[in-house]
């Protein structure tokens, strides 16, 4: 077994017992909320494997319980992304000349901010909180699947199959749906699975800034910023969350990166 | 020729920026006068007047265009919290942010090429590429917050936060250089693996050159290429990373600024941050396609 074979494995595990995580947190974790004024901040131990918080909260539940805050902002907006991304790009490479390249230039330009100051614009506007995160971090992502998508359009209306379509004269709505949509869909599940990543780490940035969750909920980036106060005397309380932020999106990159590179080998 | 294209696309962009911006501004909850008396006296007479000052009583067309005559003259209008000039109030804070972004980006550039030309043997290739993996995936705040804890808590090397000379400069760069540094590293070493397999590489090894010399003066000048590209994808990911890593250290900067701006709804700050950010873009950009030139003589005589 090759160490790349080992890395794909462990990766998929990970992901797999997050999956369990966000579906049942209360298998295996108990209350996050529930504190303990008589074991504040204390270190990792078999009692609680990732030590306690400021309000003796155990951070073990607090991190289970946030990974359902955590991911589903970040699979949300995700979603919110790629929809939103495979309808704009479609539209543009199926438009006319013009909307296209007003389309395009578009893409263009708000690819042309920081992710996060374009998030951060959004928030400014529509107020902090999750529903706003999950819409800030999918507009601000959604330019980059919008112009994968286009350029895939692009190829799709030259082929044969569809000229053909045409020419047996399908109805317009028949001729997307049927023959350019499923073709141009191609790259976009990689491409989603590696944006998934970008989306946690943004969403646990956000966060971080309180711009998201607040508390006393779970959630990794809140944890992060509300322990940071406690950096000197209690490091746990802080990194722990941050690392397994960290591990998920190392997960994700890895199957990401194995999927990308099957997907290229079948095509060249 | 090609710079004057390059500088029109990007005049384009900031007008695109500029538009989207003052849209944001109408699209923002609650009357602009709400925003500029924020916590103060609110009678109908102060209201009366924030409408005059502000001109909030002309067609929505004229203000536009009144927006954007001002802010062709560098005129940003008035921050609504501080009631101060918008250009001085970032112009303030600017300097450290600047100095900050210059040493992460000088840093990492400086990493990844010395990691992607000194890593080309299997072993420590396989240990600079997990590496460059966790960097990448690692959220930056933490990346901040374990030196903090290592270096500042534990050591007492160098200063908790603030803006105190060098010594608490050293951190936060190296925080916001580190993620920068896995993915250039990753972009060159892709562009070097590409160019060892070229004919010319064949041809300098059959002249006899040292394996060295073929990597740093042949293969390398290849694999700047895609790096250079991506010149304005740094400016945007240090600009972004600054409003985090500035949290963290507490820094004052842009960042900050950017933050207050935020949670206070002191629209104009935040406008003139989005465009801000979307001009140094548009000028990195430009200095990458000179670079590019610059680099590959190939690209001097197709493009007129």
């Amino acid at each position: 077994m090759t160490p790349r074979y080992r890395a794909l494995l462990a990766a998929a595990g990970f992901l797999a017992l997050m999956l369990v995580v966000v579906a049942l947190p209360g298998l295996i974790a108990a209350d996050p909320l529930a504190a303990d004024p008589f074991h504040v901040l204390e270190a990792p131990s078999g009692a609680h494997w990732f030590g306690t918080d400021q309000l003796g909260r155990d951070v073990f539940d607090r991190v289970v319980h946030g990974a359902r805050h955590s991911l589903t902002i970040a699979v949300a907006a995700t979603l919110l992304a790629v929809l939103c991304g495979v309808l704009l790009g479609m539209l543009a490479g199926l438009s006319h000349r013009y909307a296209d390249e007003a389309l395009a230039r578009s893409f263009d330009a708000l690819s042309a901010f920081p992710l996060i100051l374009l998030a951060l614009l959004f928030i400014a506007i529509a107020g902090t909180g999750p529903v706003s995160l999950v819409v800030a971090i999918g507009l601000a992502t959604l330019p980059h699947y919008a112009r994968v998508v286009r350029a895939q359009t692009f190829v799709v209306r030259q082929a044969g199959y569809v000229t053909q379509a045409v020419a047996f004269g399908h109805s317009r709505t028949r001729l997307v749906v049927r023959h350019v949509l499923p073709n141009v869909l191609g790259p976009v599940p990689v491409l989603a699975i590696m944006g998934l990543g970008e989306a946690i780490l943004f969403a646990a940035g956000l966060s971080f800034l309180g711009m998201g969750t607040q508390p006393p909920s779970p959630e990794w980036g809140a944890m992060l910023s509300e322990g940071r106060n406690y950096l000197s005397v209690a490091p746990w309380v802080s990194v722990i969350p941050g690392v397994i932020v960290t591990l998920t999106v190392i997960a994700l990159t890895v199957v990401g990166r194995h999927l990308q590179r099957r997907v290229e080998g079948r095509l060249a | 020729m090609i710079v004057l294209r390059r500088l029109g696309a990007g005049l384009v962009v900031l007008w695109v920026a500029a538009t989207a911006a003052y849209l944001a501004l109408l699209a923002a909850p609650g009357s602009t006068v709400d925003s500029i008396i924020g916590d103060g006296a609110d009678t109908p007479l102060i209201r009366s007047q924030i409408v005059q000052e502000w001109n909030l009583d002309r067609p929505a067309l004229l203000q536009y265009l009144d927006y954007l005559w001002r802010f062709g003259h560098g005129d940003l209008g008035r921050s609504y919290l501080l009631q101060r000039p918008v250009r001085d109030v970032v112009g303030d804070q600017i300097w450290p942010t600047f100095e900050l972004a210059i040493a992460a980006a000088l840093l990492g550039i400086a990493l990844a090429l010395v990691l992607a030309l000194t890593t080309r043997r299997p072993w420590s290739r396989r240990v600079s590429s997990t590496a460059e993996l966790v960097l990448v995936s690692t959220p930056p705040f933490l990346i901040g917050l374990v030196l903090l804890s290592v270096f500042s808590f534990q050591l007492g090397l160098f200063p908790v936060s603030g803006d105190r000379g060098f010594a608490a400069l050293i951190l936060p760069a190296i925080t916001l250089a580190l993620p920068v540094a896995g993915v250039l590293t990753q972009v060159l070493r892709d562009g070097l693996d590409r160019a060892l397999e070229e004919p010319f590489v064949v041809t300098a090894r059959a002249r006899g050159l040292r394996e060295r010399a073929v990597l740093a003066r042949h293969a390398l000048r290849h694999a700047l290429l895609p790096a250079v590209s991506l010149l304005g994808w740094l400016c945007g990911t240090l600009l972004g990373g600054v409003v985090i890593i500035e949290t963290v250290f507490g820094r004052p900067g842009l960042g900050q600024v950017t933050l207050q701006a935020v949670t206070s709804e002191d629209m104009p700050v935040v406008l003139a941050v989005v465009v801000f950010s979307a001009a140094a873009y548009v000028l990195l950009n430009t200095a990458a396609d000179l670079a590019l030139l610059v680099i590959d003589p190939r690209l001097r005589g197709s493009t007129s």
